[in-house]
């Protein structure tokens, strides 16, 4: 396992006093709160920093985590010394906030995983009720919304076991993606939460949907757009060409003189919800390269023979 | 083991959800819940046309994405219920004009 750098993670000093430790958290958790942050890895910075401030913002805790030595680098491989904990007593500060299933391996060879269960075992009491509901998010492709698909999803929850500890149970789900679902809604599998205690109803699961990013496509809503190179001669002359959709391609003609830019609506052609959307065709006049000697006496013979000045609104 | 295939029901702009099935979604209690309503965070729909009476309550999806936004921003950095709700605004803002970013530079690259 890692040895973990608190003080980096949470970028102060090691002679930082509790009101700095507190004030370098509070920044930190609102940069990278999952909710807010624009950061790629917020939600992986969000976690190591409520981990991080949960080791030091309890000064028996952060004494205990100091006298394992100033000699340990971040990413390096560690294991507790024996009796590293003498003389400290943490069991009566136990997991103040955050999710303690999410901490990390050295946090809990550290300190345990026993602080969870005080917190969780206060609800195994002996009345039911019904299981909590689970979200968890399932990345799929475009393509996959116009045509529906199964996931397979791994999902971690946790779970007391026969003692009343946290463990992280993995559970293997296969689902059903219907076809024309958009990014950011939610599908709901019933029962697929957690237990019910006493009897009660399991609780839900709500997965929601979110696009990989795709390599020819941008999606806006239900509306999807497409970069569409053409070439000068098609866009002068008009022409019949061939277009790829998430749904194989179709023939789209292009009317003469289109010009670079030119928004071609596919009606329909976009995800096909309830209202379908559209596929948008944005035309992009490229050039052949003028890389051998046949090419370049075309367009110099262009240059004689179809005089143009494109720039004569502009007064040259 | 053989794993069977699940068929969810998909929450679209159509779908609502009760004051209890929003509580349970957001592992939250129903009193949270209405004093978000209170706040203007979160509008049960047609409540205020019809009057309606808490257990009445339809809330929208868009109210779950909000209502588990809210929460999870009360619990992480301790932010009351009025500074909830200018967050959220704020942040819809942003998405709004992004969406209208990605727009323009699509138009902007031809």
């Amino acid at each position: 396992m890692d040895y973990k750098d608190y003080y980096k993670i949470m970028g102060i000093e090691k002679e930082a006093s509790q009101d700095e430790i507190k004030r370098a958290y509070r920044k930190l958790a609102r940069k990278y709160h999952p909710d807010v942050s624009k950061e790629a890895d917020a939600e992986v910075r969000f976690k190591e920093v409520g981990e991080a401030y949960e080791a030091l913002k309890d000064p028996e805790k952060r004494a205990a985590y100091d006298q394992l030595g100033a000699n340990w680098e971040a990413g390096q491989d560690f294991n507790p010394p024996p009796g590293w904990d003498a003389g400290f007593e943490f069991s009566g500060g136990g997991y103040t906030g955050g999710d303690a299933s999410t901490y990390s391996d050295f946090f809990e060879s550290l300190f345990g995983r026993d602080f969870g269960s005080a917190q969780h075992g206060q609800q195994r009491k002996s009345y039911s009720a019904r299981g909590e509901d689970h979200h968890a998010k399932v990345m799929i492709d475009l393509e996959d919304a116009y045509q529906g698909a199964t996931r397979g999803i791994t999902l971690q929850s946790p779970e007391l076991d026969s003692n009343g500890h946290v463990i992280n149970k993995q559970r293997s789900l296969k689902v059903k993606i219907p076809k024309g679902v958009k990014q950011g809604q939610r599908i709901r599998l019933s029962g697929q939460g957690s237990a019910g205690m006493g009897g009660a109803s399991a609780g839900d699961l709500y997965l929601e949907i979110a696009f990989n990013p795709h390599s020819i496509y941008t999606v806006d809503g239900h509306d999807v757009y497409l970069d569409l190179p053409i070439t000068p001669w098609e866009a002068a002359l008009g022409a019949k060409v061939k277009v790829p959709t998430p749904n194989g391609p179709v023939d789209l003609s292009i009317t003469a003189g289109t010009t670079s830019g030119k928004k071609l609506r596919l009606k329909g052609r976009g995800i096909p919800t309830k209202s379908p959307g559209d596929l948008y065709v944005i035309t992009q006049i490229t050039l052949p390269p003028a890389n051998t000697d046949a090419a370049k006496e075309l367009y110099r013979k262009m240059e004689q023979e179809l005089p143009y000045n494109p720039r004569s609104k502009l007064g040259v | 083991m053989k794993e069977t295939l699940l068929n969810g029901i998909l929450l679209d702009e159509e779908s609502e959800l009760s004051l209890n099935e929003l509580c349970c979604a957001c592992s939250s209690s129903a009193d949270l819940i209405i004093e978000l309503v209170e706040e203007g965070v979160l509008e049960p729909v047609e409540a205020k046309m019809y009057r309606l009476q808490q257990t009445q309550w339809r809330f929208s999806v868009n109210s779950l994405q909000r209502a588990r936004t809210a929460i999870s921003l009360q619990r992480d950095l301790r932010i009351n219920i009025a500074g909830i709700a200018l967050a959220l605004d704020l942040l819809e803002e942003i998405e709004k004009l992004e969406s209208r970013l990605a727009q323009l530079e699509r138009n902007e690259k031809i």
